[in-house]
């Protein structure tokens, strides 16, 4: 498995070397890639029917219960299924579509490295693991986002889906790391066994609101769906493959994983239904009301994403049942409209679905499958799309609570559909042509074999539904109940109620379609309102943290010495004193040395002497004083059993004296540069300071010691072992002599530095400096 | 003792940290200096203060005395003074340096000049 993984991470960055060799061949040979994994999950199906998960583990981190560790379960095979099929159709495509990109290698490595993210997401069971390729996704896709790089929206909406789906992702680790603490697992099948633990736990409610805004932010869910229509600033085969039928999925794929732990918490069906139900109704209004291709498939794929969360919502056995075809539905008609919706604009230079139509003459086959393709969207019978919209409306009609609302806003994502579909997959086909940009015409294999293979699919699936409802339906429903079930699924249910609203949804939707120019006129006050949504709260945010930064960067870097200073004390002075105060560690010592008299008058010198040199009106004056403090601390090291101390002291103190001499002879008296309020202001932090680092002695003489010391180590073996009878030599120059050989380049470096400065001239007039 | 001590260090902090507020650099370089003896003697005291003997052994003697001052702190910052005197001399020739090339010992024309 390693090895594989290792295999395709050689192949995603060889991909610009295959390209110069291969040509026009590249995407069909790196299409061998999925494909391959798409036969092996084949062949893995049986095994996982029969409830027994592909497992593999590797250590990683073993002290930290990391592994680099995966299963594949049903619905592991279930995505598996898509990303590496829709993903091999998709590298053959851009090999149509992109062709004669310059950039096509670096493309192509993106894409493969995305693959294996997203491979990686759907099979980890390690919450670690999980994460970094969760992670690992959001940046493939900014680096597919932005791949017109060049062109400033590109780069602007690459940018706002990281920041929306990476702070999504933070959150989401929060979440999984609060599960771990409350189940004492890393391992998600683990997590999922003890999740009564976790139910019961205080962190339930936290970790639960993380994973959801992790799944909701990378599943473009109100309020955080604008970042998917951004998003189409991608090349077409991008938005196919990561923005419908994929890395959007990762969200609804998380809380799939997470409907049996999670799913009997009191908050999860109101929170994750509502909030899938809103984004379905938001996303489908928000749809009707586009006119680019483009946008209209964004717009109706966020209703889907919101229709599969609010069926997770719902759980138990219908739920888990219709989200999971509504799934494979989605994955099949979406990934075969937008590769159309990249045909049309390749073909025909002209994405405005207005100014389209009689395109069905042009390209036959890719009008084949849009069409299929489309009809399944809007859920006409016989196709796949019809089963799972029956699904999703009776799942919605069977909530015990609001059945009629849930029922409401489905009927409205119905219509929604109902419209983009006809919109971008019928309505450009039918009629004669109008004048475009560019003649249509068919496109090669690679352009048309993707759309046909998905809308054939779509066909297949829809009138012998029996083909996948138990190899891949009834495993993954399995798992996102969580209990081993059946999935058995029909083309007629009979007449029952939501076959009524399947109908009503298609009625009103042709009725809006026809009435498309009208209703987005009259619907024109949404765009108002639409003005201050959260696109806009987005861009508040994102200005607003900007001008943090830059009022934080005038206020702190203000280039002034001083204030650096000021700051880092101040901070200092603040955070350490609070702490001392509040944790009372500050007691009275205990066990003094009694005072004697002459000590006492030395320390009362040395003090006039620093006070002096701060009051001083000269330089030489303060040199003086400072002299003082330097002669009087040797005499302490002096009194309290420090010769060696003492003897380094009286001589370093008398060279300084001499340098200082020496350098400040010439200057003028000291100007008072500064004024009453800010000597006053320095002066008083500055006594704050001194009477932390008071109390800082006072703490450390008064408290036991943390470690025993490890002088007497030293002083014992002085004499055998370093044969000195001088302890502190000894320590300097045989047990600590690395430290003191660090101390000889640092006084050569200063002894460099002074001598060149020294020898430094002054650079001639005109002369470059 | 200790009591004074902590005094003492205090005091010299607060001297040396304010005059390293100073607009001129002949103050912040005194300044520094002060600051050096306050950390040399706060790492000296909080040690633990002793009038013992130093840690000498004697002629004869496997070992200095039962009670000695302990000899850890007393090389640690016998490495602080040295290192501290190399920074000040450092310090102080640059400043030479900046003064005979900018004419001006205040910090906040220094900050404009580029020469």
């Amino acid at each position: 498995m390693l090895v594989v993984g290792l295999l395709a991470l050689v192949l995603a960055f060889a991909a610009p070397t295959i390209r110069r060799y291969a040509g026009s061949a590249t995407g069909w040979i790196l299409a061998a890639f999925p494909a391959g994994v798409f036969v092996w999950l084949c062949v893995l199906t049986p095994d996982i029917g029969a409830g027994e998960p592909w497992r593999f583990s590797q250590e990683w981190v073993p002290g930290l219960g990391i592994a680099l560790s995966f299963h594949i379960d049903g619905l592991g095979l279930l995505f598996g299924m898509l990303i590496s099929g829709i993903g091999a159709l998709v590298l053959v495509y851009a090999q149509g579509y992109l062709g004669e990109h310059k950039d096509l290698g670096r493309f192509y490595t993106t894409l493969l490295l995305f693959m294996i993210s997203m491979l990686g997401v759907v099979w980890a069971d390690n919450i670690v693991s999980l994460f970094v390729f969760w992670e690992l996704t959001s940046v493939t896709s900014y680096l597919l986002i932005g791949f017109d790089h060049h062109r400033d929206t590109a780069r602007k909406s690459a940018l706002q889906a990281l920041l929306v789906t990476g702070i999504g992702g933070l959150a989401l680790l929060a979440g999984l790391i609060l599960m771990a603490i409350a189940t004492g697992s890393m391992e998600l099948s683990e997590i999922a066994a003890r999740s009564d633990l976790l139910l019961e736990h205080p962190l339930l409610t936290p970790a639960l609101l993380l994973v959801l805004l992790g799944a909701m932010t990378k599943s473009a869910q109100f309020p955080f769906h604008f970042w998917l229509p951004g998003a189409m600033e991608a090349p077409t085969p991008v938005s196919a493959y990561l923005h419908s039928s994929t890395m959007v999925k990762a969200g609804v794929y998380l809380l799939a994983r997470m409907q049996p732990t999670l799913g009997d918490a009191d908050l999860w069906t109101p929170l994750v239904g509502t909030v899938g139900a809103v984004t379905m109704v938001v996303g489908a209004w928000l749809a009707m009301r586009q006119v680019y291709l483009k946008l209209l498939l964004a717009y109706s794929t966020v209703s889907a994403l919101g229709g599969m969360v609010m069926l997770i919502g719902f759980g138990g056995e219908l739920g888990a049942k219709a989200a999971a075809t509504f799934i494979l539905a989605h994955a099949l008609y979406k990934g075969a409209l937008f590769l159309v919706a990249g045909s049309i604009d390749h073909a025909a230079h002209e994405k405005d679905v207005r100014k389209l139509s009689g395109l069905g003459r042009l390209m036959p086959l890719t009008a084949v499958g849009a069409m299929v393709a489309g009809l399944s969207m809007s859920g006409f019978m016989p196709l796949f799309g019809f089963i799972s919209k029956e699904l999703l409306l009776e799942a919605a009609l069977e909530t015990p609570a609001w059945a009629g609302l849930f029922g409401a806003a489905s009927v409205i994502g119905a219509v929604g559909m109902v419209v983009v579909a006809i919109a971008v997959g019928v309505r450009p086909f039918m009629g004669s042509w109008k004048e475009t940009p560019r003649k249509p015409h068919e496109g090669g294999p690679t352009l048309w074999l993707g759309p046909t293979i998905l809308a054939a699919l779509s066909l297949l699936f829809g009138v012998a539904p029996s083909l996948v409802q138990k190899v891949l339906l009834s495993p993954a429903a399995s798992a996102i109940y969580g209990v081993p079930m059946e999935v058995k699924l029909s083309l007629w249910h009979g007449l029952t109620p939501a076959l009524g609203l399947s109908v009503l949804a298609i009625a009103v939707g042709v009725g809006v379609f026809l009435m498309r120019p009208g209703f987005i006129r009259l619907t024109s006050l949404s765009d108002r309102v639409g003005a201050y949504g959260p696109a806009r709260w987005y861009t508040w945010v994102f200005d607003g943290m900007n001008e943090i930064a830059r009022v934080q960067t005038r206020v702190l870097q203000s280039g002034y010495l001083r204030a650096y200073l000021f700051i880092m004390i101040v901070t200092t002075v603040g955070l350490t004193g609070w702490m001392m105060l509040s944790s009372g560690a500050l007691a009275a010592p205990t066990e003094l040395t009694p005072v004697q008299l002459h000590e006492a008058g030395l320390l009362a010198l040395v003090l006039l002497g620093a006070l002096l040199a701060v009051r001083s009106k000269s330089s030489l004056g303060a040199v003086a004083a400072l002299g003082v403090v330097g002669y009087g601390v040797a005499l302490i090291y002096v009194l309290f059993g420090a010769p060696d101390l003492a003897m380094t002291q009286f001589a370093i103190e008398t060279l300084t004296v001499v340098l200082f001499v020496f350098v400040f002879y010439h200057l003028p008296k000291f100007r008072i540069l500064t004024s009453v309020l800010a000597r006053t202001r320095d002066a008083l932090v500055a006594i704050s300071a001194g009477m932390l680092m008071a109390a800082l002695v006072i703490m450390a003489v008064s408290q036991r010691p943390l470690h025993e010391p490890i002088s007497a180590y030293f002083a014992e073996h002085s004499v055998s072992k370093g044969y000195g009878r001088n302890v502190v030599n000894v320590i300097l120059v045989d047990f600590r002599s690395i430290d003191t050989l660090g101390e000889i380049v640092v006084l050569a470096v200063a002894g460099v530095g002074v001598y060149a400065l020294l020898r430094l001239r002054e650079p001639r007039e005109g002369g470059s400096s | 003792m200790e009591v004074l001590l902590a005094i003492l260090i205090g005091g010299l902090y607060a001297s040396g940290l304010y005059l390293m507020m100073r607009r001129s650099i002949v103050k912040l370089i005194v300044g520094l200096a002060i600051l050096g003896h306050a950390a040399n003697l706060l790492v000296f005291t909080a040690a633990g203060l002793t009038r013992a003997q130093a840690p000498l052994v004697a002629p004869g003697e496997d070992a200095p005395p039962p009670l000695h001052a302990d000899p850890l702190p007393q090389a640690l910052v016998l490495t602080a003074i040295v290192i501290s005197f190399a920074v000040l001399a450092f310090t102080m020739v640059l400043f030479k340096r900046a003064y005979q090339t900018v004419g001006e010992d205040d910090l906040d024309q220094m900050k404009a000049t580029d020469t």
